[in-house]
């Protein structure tokens, strides 16, 4: 594993227990569709979510948020179809969040957007 | 979710129209978004506002930003709008004192490094935020000299974006805005003597010194026919040496048009254009350069630039016919209306006209002409550029002859003795009060622009005075318009010599003045 993808893997476990503490129970973690990957897919009181999450070390390449591009939102937009195809949900009340996980200095500042388009 | 706004202005011609800019921060993906229809310069404001912010260490939010430019349906176009899209965006995100922000107007281009740049039509644009009720301006250091020139209005000049952020209550260490104009480097005002030129440099052709006078006094359009070399072009030169200083409401006029035709007052180190401008189109010139126009934008031409000043036509018959064509309808109405795909704009177009011509294609045409190799269907071609049309509207015709060996030595012994533009400047700023004074009760205020059977009225009960002009007008050598023209002229001569209405002496001088009816006749 790459420096980058363990801290991948750490943004996605903070964001994780960060969904959990708003009452979020975790579906799925890097499920994978003929589309792509998505990071995390969570239930929030009856509604599906899907969440991207970035991580960054400090804030040299800019802010986490500015790494989602148009193109990945559309993607996931495609990821979502699938999913419910897979889960056979028709007509399901699904949601797009993005959340930075930032570590600076040992500490861990964590955003969320809700509904994303 | 927060919203802000701000204020620019959107100018079209010389009319601004109040653009409230409005941002939104929205929780959702980092996103610039840019409506109210803007050009492709003023959406790539975009890029500039992001790099200058994040430059001037005030970075933009990391979510959706969406500027609307309002009212939407007004056409915007050119970078002006920078600094105000910049501020609204922090009052937004609470960078600065929405409040504060929203009390004033912003204008300016921003570097990617957060400098704010000059821009044109600052003076009009201030102009049309005073209409709109507002008080407060920030402009480019740049155009600070410019902007001061509004009454009225409490103009700021910045250089620096972190300067007006400083202005908004940003808590960021800068230097303040400042409210004095900085002359701008390499513009010395002052300019060497040498090179301004003035009446007492032409040797001899003291008649048309004269005739040079009598048209600065009465605003008459001249036209001059002489062989190369006779002096036309030296002559038109300093026709605006003897015109007055403008009255502050032409000079501010002057300055905004000049202001909008970009760069040409920073030229002036932006301040106040007092004297009368003076354009020389080349004769190649197309019909948008010279009336004015432009792709989408209407941008102003020659004849605006020459608002209350003069233009030159050197070499007129080698102008495109639709070109001079073109100049009618302005000589006759003092404006120019240009209608491009953005919309419509009205530039004013109060100019002197100064026509020069040789006589033929090869020049030679003058005294007895025997020099002259053109055909005669040369010579009745070349004539017939300039219209019957627009020569009407000429009130002199002089025939520049060289001057001679003989004026030449006796000019150059003479030079202290001969009239400096200063004098003449004087005796045509009398003559000009003379005449406002007696066309009071009227609309016009310069006998060029007075009306023909106004003038024949006036001197109804002389007819002592006009008999000459009768006489000719009896034998067919003069057209009732040239009639006309004469009793303009007349007066002008009169308002010059400080009389108070024309004498036998005066119809002569308008005769000769007027010169032929047909002055591009070959003989």
């Amino acid at each position: 594993m790459s420096a980058n993808q363990t801290l991948g893997r750490y943004g996605e476990d903070r964001a994780a227990d960060y969904l959990c503490g708003l009452g979020y129970t975790i579906l799925h973690r890097n499920w994978r569709g003929p589309a792509g990957e998505i990071d995390l897919i969570a239930n929030d009181r009856g509604r599906f979510v899907f969440v991207e999450v970035k991580t960054r070390n400090g804030q040299g390449f800019g802010h986490p948020f500015e790494a989602i591009t148009q193109e990945k939102v559309s993607r996931m937009r495609k990821l979502v179809a699938q999913w419910c195809e897979t889960q056979q949900l028709a007509g399901a009340r699904v949601r797009l969040d993005a959340v930075a996980v930032l570590v600076s200095g040992g500490r861990v500042n964590i955003e969320h957007l809700k509904q994303v388009y | 979710m927060s919203l802000a706004k701000s204020y620019a202005v959107s100018l079209m011609g010389l009319a601004g129209t109040l653009i409230e800019v409005e941002a939104e921060i929205s929780s959702n993906l980092p996103n610039f978004v840019l409506i109210g229809l803007p050009d492709a310069s003023l959406s790539e404001a975009k890029d500039r506002v992001r790099a200058a912010s994040h430059n001037s260490g005030l970075s933009m939010p990391a979510r959706r930003v969406t500027i609307n430019l309002s009212p939407a349906s007004v056409p915007k176009h050119g970078a002006s709008f920078d600094l105000a899209i910049a501020l609204s965006i922090m009052a937004a995100g609470g960078l600065v004192r929405a409040e504060s922000v929203a009390e004033w107007v912003h204008l300016g281009e921003l570097g990617l490094d957060g400098t704010v740049r000059q821009i044109s039509g600052v003076l009009p644009a201030l102009l049309g935020a005073k209409a709109a009720g507002f008080r407060q301006a920030v402009v480019p250091l740049a155009n600070l000299a410019e902007a001061l020139l509004v009454d009225g209005i409490k103009v700021v000049g910045a250089s620096h974006l972190r300067q007006v952020a400083k202005l908004h209550g940003a808590e960021i260490e800068s230097e303040e805005c400042t409210t004095e104009a900085r002359t701008p480097s390499g513009t010395a005002p002052s300019i060497t003597p040498f090179l301004v030129p003035d009446i007492s440099d032409v040797i001899g052709q003291e008649e048309a010194i004269q005739a040079l006078t009598v048209a600065a006094a009465g605003g008459h359009h001249l036209l001059m026919v002489g062989p190369p070399g006779a002096g036309k072009t030296m002559l038109a030169e300093r026709l605006p040496t003897l015109l007055p200083d403008l009255p502050l409401r032409e000079a501010l006029e002057t300055t905004a048009v000049y202001s909008i035709a970009t760069n040409r007052v920073v030229a002036n180190g932006g301040s106040l254009i007092t004297r009368p401008p003076f354009e020389a189109p080349h004769h190649s010139a197309s019909v948008s350069s010279l009336v004015g126009g432009g792709m989408g934008f209407p941008r102003p031409g020659h004849i605006s630039l020459a608002n209350h000043g003069v233009l030159f036509l050197d070499e007129a018959p080698e102008f495109q016919k639709p070109v001079l064509e073109a100049l009618r309808q302005p000589l006759e109405s003092g404006e120019v209306i240009i209608n491009r795909s953005a919309g419509t704009a009205r530039f004013p177009a109060r100019f002197q006209l100064v026509l020069a011509a040789n006589p033929c294609p090869c020049g030679r045409l003058s005294g007895k002409g025997q020099r002259c190799v053109c055909s005669q269907a040369q010579k009745l071609h070349y004539a017939a550029r300039l219209s019957g049309p627009l020569l009407d509207r000429v009130d002199i015709r002089l025939a520049i002859t060289p001057a001679n060996p003989a004026q030449m030595a006796i000019g150059n012994q003479s030079e202290a003795t001969r009239k400096t533009s200063e004098v003449a400047r004087s005796e045509v700023a009398s003559a000009r009060a003379a005449a406002a004074e007696r066309l009071r009760q009227t609309p016009w205020f310069i006998n060029a622009q007075v009306p023909g059977p106004y003038l024949r009225n006036q001197l109804k009960t002389q007819s002592a005075i006009t008999a000459q002009l009768d006489r000719a007008l009896d034998r067919g050598a003069m057209s009732m318009r040239g009639y006309d023209r004469c009793l303009r002229l007349a007066w002008t001569s009169a308002d010059l010599a400080g009389r108070t209405s024309p004498t036998l002496e005066d119809v002569s001088m308008a005769i000769y003045l007027r010169g032929s009816e047909n002055p591009m006749e070959p003989r």
